[in-house]
């Protein structure tokens, strides 16, 4: 008898909670809520973090190397936000349950993923340009969703984030306009910079939505407001006159503007690289997480000993 | 793995400490320099408190009815429960 009530109590809470979602009232961390809604938010948010923290790399790899201290004191503060981003998306997640270390160890042993786009190399000046303006702002557009999304915590750290992140965009796009009204050589570097990071830039948005298994079940839970497809089409509307300001061409020939759609048509992105980044073999996949294991292991003596040091001047 | 801690920002004189979000550190000082550079980089506050999560004890969404409800029917409690003549001044 008791597993029966226990379904028939199920469905009257799975109810409840669907009326609570659909009266936009917010879910907070000790509210009754499905297994696949806490799982979807663990994994949404931890991946979220994880994209964060390992966003730090590519440009990191720059800090040293930036052409005036002004870029250079801008690119440190972009990155420490990032780990602060990473660190309040860390904590969200951690009010549905899941520790720190497990949501780590997930990270290390690659059954966590994070966001594609950090599989690619900053190879030039440039890219710190193309990255803030491009990158940036295609998560920014994704973020700004979020601000909405049904799940307390969650929301409120985007809105921290959201914040933030403007200043992201714009030091990039300065970058590129600054290249891009330099000289020739200069000039190149934007365009090349932009025909790296173009494509990258609208797989950040997933798989189209035919194709998008998890969508239909996260706008009913208002975890997503908008579909992928309709994200992506929002940042090219957004970005395509930028591009045409800075006098360069991004790398897509179907790109036209649409008068009657009132949307820029575009061209198929080639979903094979998609999925084969996706699935680990990217040209930096291995390289990111080596260095982020590298560090979680040498800093193991340090977090050690801050324990040690606190137990000892409680007692 | 640090304990997790609570973290409350007053962001001016005047108003109250806040919920911020919560953090990791090895000790209540670390804690609060932690706190600075992850909920301060951008003047939002001027004090933080911290306190570790394991010692607040907080009311379950369950006990929401026998908690809040005895509230619902005191309407004489709130100042238009009582009627008055429209012409009466300054009450």
């Amino acid at each position: 008898m008791m597993p029966k009530q226990n379904i028939l109590d199920d469905a009257k809470l799975a109810d409840q909670f669907q009326d609570h979602i659909d009266a936009d009232e917010k879910i907070e961390p000790k509210d009754w809520m499905p297994d696949k809604y806490r799982n979807t938010h663990i994994r949404q948010i931890s991946q979220h973090a994880h994209s964060e923290i390992v966003g730090m790399l590519p440009e990191g790899n720059w800090i040293g190397r930036a052409p005036t201290l002004r870029r250079k004191v801008a690119l440190l503060a972009k990155v420490q936000d990032e780990a602060g981003h990473g660190l309040y998306l860390y904590s969200a997640a951690e009010t549905l349950g899941i520790s720190r270390e497990e949501m780590i160890d997930q990270l290390h042993t690659g059954k966590a993923k994070y966001s594609s786009i950090f599989n690619y190399p900053t190879l030039s000046w440039a890219d710190i340009g193309a990255i803030g303006w491009l990158v940036d702002g295609a998560a920014i557009i994704n973020q700004v969703m979020l601000t909405r999304t049904s799940f307390g915590p969650y929301a409120r750290a985007m809105v921290r984030i959201c914040k933030e992140e403007s200043f992201h965009q714009r030091q990039g796009y300065e970058i590129m306009l600054t290249l891009c009204r330099g000289t020739n050589v200069q000039k190149e570097m934007a365009q090349d910079a932009l025909n790296r990071w173009w494509w990258p830039s609208l797989m950040m948005f997933g798989p189209r939505d035919n194709e998008s298994p998890h969508t239909e079940q996260s706008m009913k839970w208002k975890i997503k407001r908008k579909t992928n497809d309709e994200l992506r089409q929002q940042f090219i509307d957004n970005t395509a006159p930028q591009a045409d300001f800075l006098g360069i061409t991004i790398p897509d020939p179907d790109l036209k503007w649409n008068e009657s759609r009132k949307h820029y048509d575009f061209g198929e992105i080639d979903w094979d690289e998609f999925w084969t980044v996706v699935k680990g073999n990217g040209p930096m996949n291995k390289e990111r997480l080596d260095a982020r294991k590298k560090a979680w292991k040498e800093g193991t003596w340090v977090r050690e000993a801050a324990l040690a040091y606190a137990s000892n001047k409680v007692h | 793995m640090w304990p997790l801690y609570e973290i409350f920002i007053r962001t001016k004189n005047g108003l109250e400490h806040r919920h911020v979000g919560s953090l990791h550190a090895a000790d209540p000082e670390m804690a609060i320099e932690n706190a600075r550079d992850v909920y301060t980089r951008r003047q939002e506050g001027i004090s933080i408190w911290v306190v570790e999560s394991k010692h607040i004890a907080a009311s379950n969404p369950e006990q929401q009815g026998e908690l809040f409800d005895p509230a619902k029917d005191k309407i004489y409690r709130h100042p238009t429960f009582y009627k008055l003549p429209d012409e009466l001044e300054n009450i």
